[in-house]
């Protein structure tokens, strides 16, 4: 490539190299109805998940439809505050604008039991070395006064202190378990 | 059914980037922070203002940046009677499409009259720096008509 040719009054100056583009777009939510629903018990501490009319599948949190198949999802059911992790990843790298977050941290799709597909979180009072696919966890939640309709409500899931559930059992790898579960069955 | 009042709330999506500019758009950055405007020149003598890093016709490279006039025509436009919120502008404005003086193409910026009667396609502007400059678009902090340069 040819060197860009600039003209001579600014030879010497200091060239700009970055410049700040920032984008910021303000929305106002208005929830559906299956995430309305989710929102309203989820200001009680209480979880709640769909229950597919196709397979029974339980999908949390509720968008009020099975994406699979592109029907509705009426039916609601209430999940436990436990689970275990599918799959995680361990962030070293800051996030602008995330000034509470102290680094290393660990997101995880938490499985929580019953539930088909996973929960987006935080792991925490675990280091990252020892966190695990199959590790058993447990909701951390906000202090009862603070509870309120916002997924905020969580603050994070930590070690229970359970026996892990197998590696071929665990998240998304569950459902072939389950499907050769039921096919012997 | 139990009936609830609807829920809202605001969502604000924010991303704080920051990118690389590269040695042509550095270039003219560099030239905004020092007052001066840099075009670029196409194989055939005509200047692209704002430069490109390529011929938007036969996508060659370009290479050769040269200073332009700070003076220009407004060769289209259209009254903002009320900035948006994140708009650089707070009062109403023109935005107009100016074509500077030694270049062949036009800039998209604000005319900085207070009323829309000021206005007339064909106006002859000037550039209006800001005192403080970083290298930035916003350091043009618009164009004002020359005075009673007519059309």
């Amino acid at each position: 490539m040819s060197e860009i040719i600039i003209p001579e009054i600014l030879q010497g100056k200091e060239p700009v190299q970055s410049v700040r583009t920032p984008i910021r777009m303000e929305y106002t939510f208005t929830p559906g109805v299956a995430a309305q629903a989710y929102l309203r018990e989820f200001g009680k501490k209480k979880i709640l998940a769909n229950v597919s009319p196709v397979d029974g599948a339980i999908l949390v949190p509720p968008r009020g439809a099975d994406p699979r198949h592109g029907v509705l999802c009426e039916e609601f059911v209430e999940l436990p505050h436990q689970g275990h992790v599918g799959s995680f990843c361990i962030t070293n790298v800051p996030i602008p604008g995330r000034k509470d977050l102290d680094l290393p941290y660990i997101s995880a799709w938490i499985f929580l039991d019953g539930a088909d597909i996973g929960f987006l979180n935080l792991v925490s009072e675990c280091p990252p070395e020892d966190c695990r696919i199959g590790m058993r966890v447990e909701a951390v939640w906000k202090p009862d006064d603070e509870i309120g309709m916002t997924a905020e409500n969580i603050l994070y899931w930590r070690p229970n202190g359970e026996p892990d559930i197998p590696f071929d059992q665990a998240g998304v790898r569950g459902w072939r378990y389950r499907a050769s579960e039921n096919s012997d069955a | 059914m139990e009936t609830h009042e609807r829920l809202s709330a605001p969502l604000v999506l924010e991303y704080p980037f920051t990118r690389t500019t590269g040695p042509v758009i550095g270039a003219f950055l560099t030239g905004l922070r020092e007052a001066i405007l840099l075009g670029i020149k196409r194989a055939d003598g005509t200047v692209l203002f704002p430069p490109t890093e390529y011929d938007p016709q036969s996508s060659e490279s370009l290479y050769e940046m040269v200073e332009v006039g700070q003076d220009g025509t407004v060769l289209t436009w259209t009254w903002i009677d009320k900035p948006r919120d994140q708009s650089p502008w707070k009062q109403a404005h023109a935005l107009a499409l100016i074509q500077l003086d030694q270049t062949d193409t036009s800039l998209l910026h604000a005319v900085l009259v207070d009323d829309v009667k000021q206005m007339i396609t064909g106006m002859r502007v000037t550039t209006q720096w800001r005192d403080e400059r970083e290298g930035h678009i916003n350091d043009i902090e618009g164009f004002i008509p020359i005075e009673g340069s007519g059309v």
